[in-house]
């Protein structure tokens, strides 16, 4: 994944009723859960995002409920990439499992601002800063979390699995 | 090395020889559960598998909570998503209005989970069982549709904190003060990937409902499950169980003595000298109820699956027993299951709540999420026993949710302004 892309940014807890309000929960329908992802902190988040646009948050994002909504309404929203200083761990699984790319990085959390232009290479582990002409590491996922994601998340690692 | 009650369950259920934290492993599930918001996702993920069964008929747990009663015609539709599962893959722990109960109150209630199972959820308060010494953990709808057609998921074993607690509990300070003020104490990330061990002498004593009511909170901490040690007090619990569908009293499982924690942090629970309330945007933003007692409030709602136990309807009665809620204040009480609902109204405490001006309604998760039968309207402010008070958890993003005890919330909503319990007693 090398591709330019710009940079929505966040604070610390964001949680999965600020990613997509529970009221909304009544539908399993994608583009409908997208329409209304963070409208509780940016009021017309989804129409200002662009395929390919990375949200870059602070600690304990996506802390919460299990909603699987929530990584759902990020990724139909478009976004290619969640980074954040820290994740909360369903909201982790979960984007794992439906194959939503999501790094952990500190400085790079630190360090992307609203707006900048940023490029992701997960083969080289590095984050470009394109703006600040700066370069963060990525660490890589462990192997069992490869696994799942080179399959396109875990229900299509299962069908391989089984068709083996 | 020895290990921790949490190592010990995930190894008993894993083809591993050996565990230890940050290991990945696919654990056989005991049981899987999904509501009427997460299994609708994980039906359809079930569904692209092309499975003809699920894994097991009698551990596949189905309950519509959230926005049932249905709500509307969305929440209609996904309800009836689960009754139509339920019966084409002969699902048999399907609980229909009328015969259910919020999923963390019904299950240990009906005896489908034991002491040393393993049960994930498509729920993240499915850590409330570990105060049966299970290992129960909170997922997605893609997870559990795994778990529903295979019986395994899988899991990344954490490292454990230990929180030991002792003292007598001081007046009105119960389970969920204790959480309360552990979670003010570590943060909404201070177990973050971690198992939270409850234990010590004031553990020890504490009842069930206040044990489930502090394993239920774990997530707020970002924990991956808590867990309390079974004891005489699990056993008698099990033991009083009716019609369980299960054989047996499970397995207990309690940590070595050399067992490996990531940190351990112990609280003299006699400082907590009054219950704590955490108030607006984050459950641990905590303060002692007696600095609160200017703010004022416009619904109270006394229920959910961390205080809708029978001995918060008790505790709940006692001070209303008798008093007329404030003219300004909306009280809503939900009983946590049917069975529940049965004893409230046996027992006089339906009486007592309607008597004294409040809503009792039948079981649902409704009001503590924003769902329904108790959405806060733009500017108001509620105190609530549930779990979470995020920014526009209970309705309006520009409403605000202060959690308490039931004591609390009950003498709240005599006065319309936070209260201290003695101070309506």
């Amino acid at each position: 994944m090398i591709r330019k892309s710009k940079a929505h940014k966040f604070g610390n807890d964001i949680n999965t009723d600020d990613i997509i309000a529970a009221k909304y929960l009544n539908t399993t329908d994608r583009a409908e859960l997208a329409s209304h992802c963070m409208e509780h902190i940016v009021k017309d988040f989804a129409s200002s995002m662009k395929p390919g646009d990375v949200i870059v948050a602070g600690k304990n994002f996506g802390c919460g409920s299990s909603r699987e909504h929530a990584p759902i309404a990020i990724k139909a929203a478009g976004a290619s990439c969640v980074i954040a200083d820290s994740f909360a761990r369903i909201f982790f699984r979960n984007s794992i499992n439906i194959g939503l790319p999501i790094i952990e990085s500190r400085e790079a959390s630190d360090r992307i601002e609203a707006g900048d232009e940023v490029q992701i290479d997960t083969k080289a582990g590095l984050i470009k800063n394109l703006t600040r002409k700066e370069t963060y590491k990525i660490e890589k996922y462990p192997p069992f979390m490869q696994a799942i994601f080179a399959s396109g998340g875990l229900i299509e690692s299962l069908k391989r699995k089984r068709k083996k | 090395m020895g290990y921790t009650i949490t190592e010990k369950i995930l190894l008993k259920h894993t083809k591993e020889k050996e565990v230890h934290p940050g290991k990945f492993i696919d654990a056989k599930v005991d049981l899987c559960l999904g509501n009427d918001i997460t299994a609708p996702f994980a039906i359809e993920e079930f569904e692209k598998l092309g499975t003809k069964k699920v894994f097991d008929r009698n551990r596949v747990v189905l309950v519509p909570d959230h926005f049932a009663p249905a709500k509307d015609m969305k929440s209609a539709n996904q309800c009836k998503v689960l009754a139509t599962f339920a019966k084409k893959y002969g699902v048999k722990n399907y609980f229909e209005i009328g015969r259910m109960g919020i999923e963390h109150a019904l299950l240990p209630e009906m005896g489908l989970v034991l002491p040393g199972d393993l049960v994930i959820g498509a729920d993240s308060h499915t850590c409330t069982y570990g105060a049966l010494g299970a290992f129960s953990s909170g997922v997605g709808s893609t997870d559990l549709a795994a778990a529903i057609a295979t019986g395994e998921c899988w899991l990344k074993v954490p490292e454990s904190m230990k929180f030991v607690y002792y003292g007598k509990l001081p007046k009105w300070v119960g389970g969920k003060d204790l959480i309360l003020y552990t979670i003010g104490d570590i943060g909404v990330d201070g177990a973050r990937y971690r198992a939270m061990e409850f234990c010590g002498e004031t553990i020890e004593s504490l009842g069930i409902d206040d044990r489930l009511s502090m394993c239920n909170m774990a997530i707020e901490a970002g924990g991956k499950n808590g867990i309390i040690a079974p004891d005489k007090i699990t056993s008698k619990y099990i033991k009083a169980i009716k019609n369980k569908p299960r054989q047996g009293f499970g397995k207990i499982y309690e940590s070595d003595k050399d067992a490996v924690y990531a940190a351990v942090k112990e609280y003299d629970v006699r400082k907590i000298t009054e219950p704590v309330v955490a108030c607006p945007n984050l459950p641990s933003n905590t303060k002692p109820v007696s600095r609160l007692k200017n703010v004022a409030v416009d619904q109270v709602v006394i229920g959910s699956c961390t205080n809708g136990r029978i001995t918060d309807m008790r505790l709940a009665a006692k001070i209303l027993r008798g008093k007329k809620v404030n003219p300004s204040v909306r009280l809503i009480v939900i009983p946590g299951t049917q069975k529940i609902y049965l004893e409230c109204v046996n027992e006089g405490l339906a009486k007592i709540f309607v008597e004294a001006g409040g809503v009792f309604s039948t079981p649902t998760c409704g009001p503590c999420l924003g769902g329904h039968m108790g959405i806060l309207a733009e500017g108001e402010t509620a105190i609530a026993t549930t779990n979470r008070n995020f920014v526009g958890r209970m309705g309006h993003p520009n409403s605000a949710v202060y959690l308490s005890n039931p004591a609390v919330a009950a003498a709240t909503a005599i006065t319309g302004k936070i209260t201290h319990p003695d101070e309506v007693m």
